[in-house]
């Protein structure tokens, strides 16, 4: 069986080591993508993986990704909820990669809510 | 669904849901054989007798079993459309493993699609679950441990943005690794 190798786990190690030192403040912001079945199918993944790149990019380690199961609203999926510390969680609706971008550049990094595409506050 | 890697991430989805620890997933590509077959397996609750008889069937109407019965009744479908198979054992208190298979040049059968994002994603999403991710293609195979990895991270989350690239990227390039072998083979 091909497994990964030492050298590979060793990289994924070394990639990590710099974030360290941030890790008091993780989960300061929490961004939920819920995961039923319609979200899958409508395009959960993508917006979730996109999710996981700008966090990458914007190298943040205080920003915890979660994935729950769905919310019984078939009809607005992908749906995600973003929860900045404190403040009330907002559900964003029919998320795309470009949306969730937009929803992580300007309301997580800059706090600034996309009302556009929010459902609820909860 | 419009790729087989999105019934996969819904079915190890659905046994998560099933307070599930440990997910198994095997892709087994039999191209010699003309067959994709799939197995999810999960250490879960499982689902009890009474919905079990009902579980692939999209219109069952209790509301606990729609959630699980909707992601299966759609592998289902999409098996027996491409003259596959599918077939699902539960052990409630022991976990569920559901089983479909695919003729593989079936003119209907979905691309197998973006494996290496549906295992990232999961592995993201929930970082307190393991995940064995087994890939053949007819003799050569790949495999992932999460709880492996785990291990040699010590304390560093998996779930590091910049781990998960990483990861995806692993796994995209030991896919092609695979079916670069059987080619010249
Ligand atoms: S499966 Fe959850 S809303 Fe449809």
């Amino acid at each position: 069986m091909a497994k990964l190798s030492i050298q590979d786990l060793k990289k994924i190690k070394e990639n990590a080591a710099k974030g360290i030192s941030l890790r008091q403040e993780q989960g300061r912001i929490k961004v939920t993508v819920h995961m039923g079945t319609c979200g899958i199918a409508a395009g959960a993944r993508e917006v979730m993986s996109t999710l996981v790149e700008e966090i990458a990019q914007a190298d943040r380690q205080d920003i915890q990704v979660v994935a729950s199961s769905c919310m019984g609203m078939c009809s607005s999926e992908p749906n995600v909820t973003v929860q900045v510390e404190a403040e009330e969680p907002i559900i964003y609706q029919k998320m795309t990669a470009n949306k969730m971008r937009q929803v992580f550049k300007r309301h997580i990094l800059l706090g600034e809510v996309q009302t556009d595409f929010a459902l609820a506050k909860m | 669904m419009r790729e087989i890697a999105l019934h996969i991430l819904d079915i190890a989805e659905n046994g998560i849901a099933a307070g599930a620890d440990t997910i198994s997933i095997l892709v087994n590509e039999a191209r010699k054989d003309n067959l994709l077959k799939l197995e999810i397996k999960d250490n879960g609750r499982g689902i009890p007798s009474n919905i079990f008889k009902n579980v692939t069937d999209p219109f069952s109407t209790t509301r606990t079993t729609r959630r699980v019965g909707m992601g299966l009744s759609l592998l289902k479908a999409a098996a027996l459309r491409c003259d596959g198979s599918f077939d699902i054992e539960s052990e409630p208190g022991k976990g569920t493993k559901v089983s479909a298979g695919f003729r593989f040049d079936h003119i209907d059968r979905a691309p197998l699609g973006n494996m290496a994002d549906s295992v990232m994603v999961l592995i993201a999403g929930h970082p307190d679950i393991d995940f064995i991710y087994t890939h053949i293609i007819d003799e050569n195979d790949f495999v992932l441990d999460t709880s492996e990895i785990k291990k040699e991270l010590e304390d560093i989350p998996i779930t590091d943005s910049s781990i998960m690239l990483h990861l995806s990227e692993l796994i995209k390039n030991a896919l092609k690794d695979i079916e670069l072998k059987g080619k010249m083979s």
